[in-house]
């Protein structure tokens, strides 16, 4: 079937001249791949022939997989070559592979690394994560079912990871008797498929992982097939990273190097495009411009330096510079934009709460962004736009983000300028601290780069000092019933007959009027506790000393009001009550109804309250009166005011 | 101009490095002065020049390591003017746990797995490098770059973090700690081409020289010093041995072999049969055992 004479045997070349072979393998590139099917489509096993073809497997591995075989495997009393490439032992109890694997083989030309991920639906985020490293994706395709549903979302997936490079692997023709006209029927209704969502151009090839045919020689039973083999294919095709030296420069900043007060280099990875020694740079976003003086390197100082190259440039002038910039070429650097619209992969069992502050990570930028409702999702599966509120775990939508701050990006799609660096980020919860989605820069929107702020001649400085104080934000939070609103109303009369300007936003008060859209969902309450924070700032902006009396259920919301203020304007007062204290005193027969089911998502029943860890003041309500409480808060905040005042 | 492989490695390994410092408190770089360790610490010090590292360096000594290493963990230290903390469990060897009478789970729990543990919670590091590569062993090759350890420094390898293109999530929460791999993508091949390019001095003990050596349930153990306790029948045989892996010397297997420089070495190991973790007897026993070893903490 398979002759040996084109498989990769390296064997006699070790032997006879171990430094010629050397020179060859220092000399090799390296491609980086993803496989998509299911364990139906013969994945593993196309991996495990891939390195065994390649000599990766050894002697001990091999008795150890023959013995696994036997206990676990699906081939009978042939070797399983899936069991050496599902690795976690609870999987291999499942039989399936449930997260990202990597492998590593070489042929005479190049190094591979694969990314092996898996086929079945859930696991959408780990084939995402899989592809965002690839420069290839292999596409299987069981050649009894053809192109099946699963099929179409591996290649969608890998397009809108940027993948560009696509090889369908029509795999099991020995299970159709190599049969030409159904091998090219599957052909062409996948084209049909790939041009409808812009895959231009793919490569095909009959396979079979468990015999080998045209893996690494040519197989004897497609005579009919003039194209490559799978691996001579990986070993010609280009790489992504080689091209993107053409673009124009781009290196985000990750870390200034200074042993000494003669020397301040920047560090970081090199994006796109070449640098060389006198090129005129631009630091985005702060548009200062200087001569890159020298290429900085252990090796000694580079000539020229281009992608993929980690390096230490140093500067001619002494600029603002710092981690979380890119230094650009002058002439063409990216743009920079507080609001874009992204593709967004959902990731966690969380689902998007729009107006939450998320951190985003983009090149080594971190940020708080919120998320608008998502214009709308895609069903992975028939590529349709359908509407959405949110973004469950593996869904893929498309959405307007706000950074708090201006950014330097890259469209996700223009990977010659450094679109992979520079278009990619990670969303992450500020509480959990997990990755919670993957997104890419679709455009930055245009309002962003024209609406500026209208600069004013009356500052909050000027407001607060006529009102012969200092603004400060004090955030009531607690259960329904807790007492919130009857402290904070008491703490209010106290500071009035103080002389102080201040100004109460109650809850209920607020839901009559500016917030009378919302409901209490998770993302409701998230928009609502984000409006009354805006307009919380806004009055200490005029000045005012406001109090808010919130339930507030969740950290992160309280923590998105408190990042508004500046240091040390924001008190967090936790008005700590039982909830089975809360539920007996049911001032307004809300837990009543709540435990009727005729109230749904009330906080302490079913919903969440998260209490603060670290508040500013602790208000135990079973152990002092309102009174008490609010004589307490004042003069808790007396000291620091009689500074201040 | 083409990045080769070694290249692409290399500048992922610095990029990586990098991230740790630029977003970690109080990064380490554990050195167990082995091959692995010798090529993270040389691409620490090319991804930080001018400056030197940036953290220390911590060896975890069992009391069971070959003279030859420690020699040149101290002459590598001075040389380069490392932080060098060494971290040692003095009560359990009190106590009596050997690598002769002690099975060899709880010896390398108690004499490698606990100290480091200890070490990393004593001085409150939040982010370790390791040397370790996804090629060695099945449990690996789905670990991420940026693996978090919960308080009691656990892997929970169901509630990994996606990573993606080369954004790092570093954020922990309370009590946690990111074990790092910077040398995740490289392969035993990678390590000795970029050893043998970059000129990188390693431990004498990867090359082969006649040793004093003992066959011992299938591995030829080398008679370090005059602690080995002979079991009957056993005697001290010169062989000209040589290691690919450095562990505890009386749990090491040595290979014969007659490499004694880079190319016959890689030679002898593209030509090899065995794996290269086949020497530790500590790596021995069902296929998942390196994943449960992980969970509980063994880096």
């Amino acid at each position: 079937m398979n002759t040996e004479a084109t498989v990769y045997r390296p064997e006699a070349l070790i032997a006879d001249d171990i430094d010629a072979y050397l020179d060859t393998h220092q000399h090799k590139s390296m491609l980086r791949f993803i496989t998509c099917g299911s364990v139906d489509d013969g994945k593993s096993t196309l991996i495990g022939r891939l390195l065994y073809d390649s000599k990766m497997i050894f002697e001990d591995q091999l008795a150890a997989l023959e013995a696994d075989s036997k206990t676990s495997g699906t081939q009978g009393e042939n070797i399983d070559f899936a069991l050496l490439v599902d690795g976690l032992a609870a999987e291999r109890e499942q039989g399936i592979t449930i997260d990202v694997a990597y492998r590593f083989f070489a042929t005479e030309k190049r190094k591979f690394i694969v990314a092996d991920t898996p086929g079945h639906e859930q696991y959408t985020r780990n084939m995402v994560t899989g592809a965002s490293t690839a420069d290839l994706a292999i596409i299987l395709i069981d050649a009894r079912k053809g192109v099946l549903t699963q099929t179409k979302r591996h290649s969608y997936l890998a397009h809108l990871l940027g993948i560009r490079n696509i090889v369908l692997a029509v795999n099991k023709m020995d299970l159709i008797d190599y049969d030409q006209e159904r091998y090219e029927a599957i052909v062409s209704a996948y084209d049909l498929f790939a041009k409808s969502i812009g895959i231009s151009s793919f490569t095909p090839i009959p396979i079979s992982g468990l015999a080998g045919d045209n893996i690494a020689s040519l197989s004897d039973q497609t005579p009919w097939y003039a194209g490559k083999t799978l691996i001579d294919h990986l070993e010609t095709v280009e790489i992504g990273v080689t091209a993107w030296r053409d673009g124009p420069m781009r290196m985000p900043v990750q870390w200034v190097n200074r042993p000494n007060l003669d020397f301040r280099g920047f560090a970081g990875q090199i994006a796109s495009g070449t640098v060389k020694p006198g090129d005129k740079v631009r630091v985005v976003p702060s548009g200062k411009t200087s001569i890159v003086e020298s290429i900085v390197t252990f090796d000694g100082d580079l000539e020229e330096a281009g992608a993929g190259q980690s390096v230490t440039l140093t500067l001619a002038d002494e600029i603002d510079c710092s981690r979380g910039d890119v230094i650009a070429a002058a002439d063409a650097p990216p743009s920079a934009a507080d609001q874009f619209e992204a593709t967004i992969v959902w990731m966690d069992e969380q689902a998007l709460l729009p107006g939450r502050a998320y951190m985003l990570k983009l090149g080594t930028q971190m940020v708080s962004a919120t998320v608008q409702p998502p214009k709308y999702q895609i069903n992975v599966n028939t590529m349709e736009q359908v509407a959405a509120k949110t973004l469950e775990l593996n869904s893929i939508g498309v959405a307007e983000i706000t950074t708090d701050r201006r950014i330097a990006f890259e469209g996700y799609e223009d990977a010659d300028k450094g679109g992979r660096d520079l278009g990619g980020f990670i969303l992450i919860d500020k509480v959990s601290n997990a990755t919670v989605a993957a997104g890419m820069i679709n455009f930055a929107l245009r309002r962003s780069q024209n609406v500026h702020w209208q600069s004013v001649d009356i500052t909050r400085e000027a407001h607060a000092a006529q009102k012969n104080q200092r603004p400060r934000l004090l955030w009531f939070t607690g259960l329904s019933g807790s007492g919130k609103s009857t402290i904070a109303n008491l703490v209010e009369k106290k500071l009035h007959a103080m002389g102080k300007h201040s100004f109460l936003l109650d809850g209920d008060n607020v839901r009559h009027g500016l917030n009378k859209d919302l409901g209490f969902t998770d993302a409701d309450r998230v928009e609502n506790i984000r409006r009354i924070s805006e307009v919380a700032k806004l009055m200490t902006d005029a000045g005012l000393i406001v109090l808010t009396a919130f339930i507030s259920p969740f950290r992160a919301e309280r923590r998105m009001a408190r990042e508004l203020m500046a240091e040390g304007e924001f008190i967090e007062i936790f008005v700590d009550t039982p909830l089975q204290v809360a539920e007996e005193r049911d001032v307004k027969g809300l837990y009543k109804k709540a435990r009727a089911g005729e109230l749904k998502n009330f906080t302490g029943i079913d919903s969440p309250y998260e209490a603060p860890e670290s508040p500013e003041i602790h208000i135990d309500t079973t152990k002092m009166t309102a009174e008490e409480a609010a004589e307490y808060i004042v003069e808790q905040m007396l000291g620091e005011w009689s500074a201040t005042i | 101009m083409n990045l080769t492989h070694l290249q692409r490695l290399e500048a992922e390994a610095i990029h990586i490095m990098r991230e740790v410092v630029a977003e970690a408190e109080k990064p380490v770089m554990l050195y167990s002065v082995g091959k692995d360790s010798s090529v993270m610490l040389h691409v620490a010090r090319k991804a930080f020049y001018p400056s030197p590292p940036p953290f220390p360096f911590l060896h975890i000594a069992s009391g069971w390591d070959f003279q030859a290493l420690l020699d040149h963990r101290d002459r590598t230290a001075k040389e380069y003017g490392l932080e060098l903390l060494v971290e040692h469990n003095a009560e359990g060897a009190a106590s009596g746990i050997n690598p002769f009478d002690t099975g060899s789970s709880l010896y390398s729990q108690t004499m490698l797995t606990d100290p480091l543990k200890n070490a990393l919670t004593r001085y409150g590091f939040d982010a370790a490098f390791g040397g370790g590569r996804r090629d060695e062993e099945k449990a690996r090759a789905k670990e991420r770059i940026f693996s978090f350890r919960s308080a009691s420094h656990r892997w929970d390898p169901k509630n990994q973090r996606p990573e993606l293109w080369k954004l790092y999530n570093a954020r922990k929460n309370k009590g946690e700690s990111i074990r790092v791999f910077p040398l995740s993508n490289w392969t035993e091949l990678d390590i000795w081409q970029y050893i043998l390019l970059e000129n990188i001095d390693i431990v004498p003990l990867y090359y082969s020289a006649p040793r004093p050596t003992v066959e011992r349930d299938g591995l030829t153990i080398v008679v370090d010093d005059d602690r080995f306790r002979l079991e009957d029948g056993e005697e001290v045989v010169e062989r000209s041995v040589r290691f690919r892996t450095l562990g505890c010397y009386p749990l090491t297997g040595a290979t014969e072999s007659d490499a004694a420089d880079l190319p016959a070495i890689i030679q002898e190991m593209l030509l090899a049969t065995g794996s290269e973790r086949q020497g530790r007897a500590i790596d021995k026993g069902q296929g998942a055992s390196m994943e449960a070893k992980k969970q509980e903490g063994y880096f």
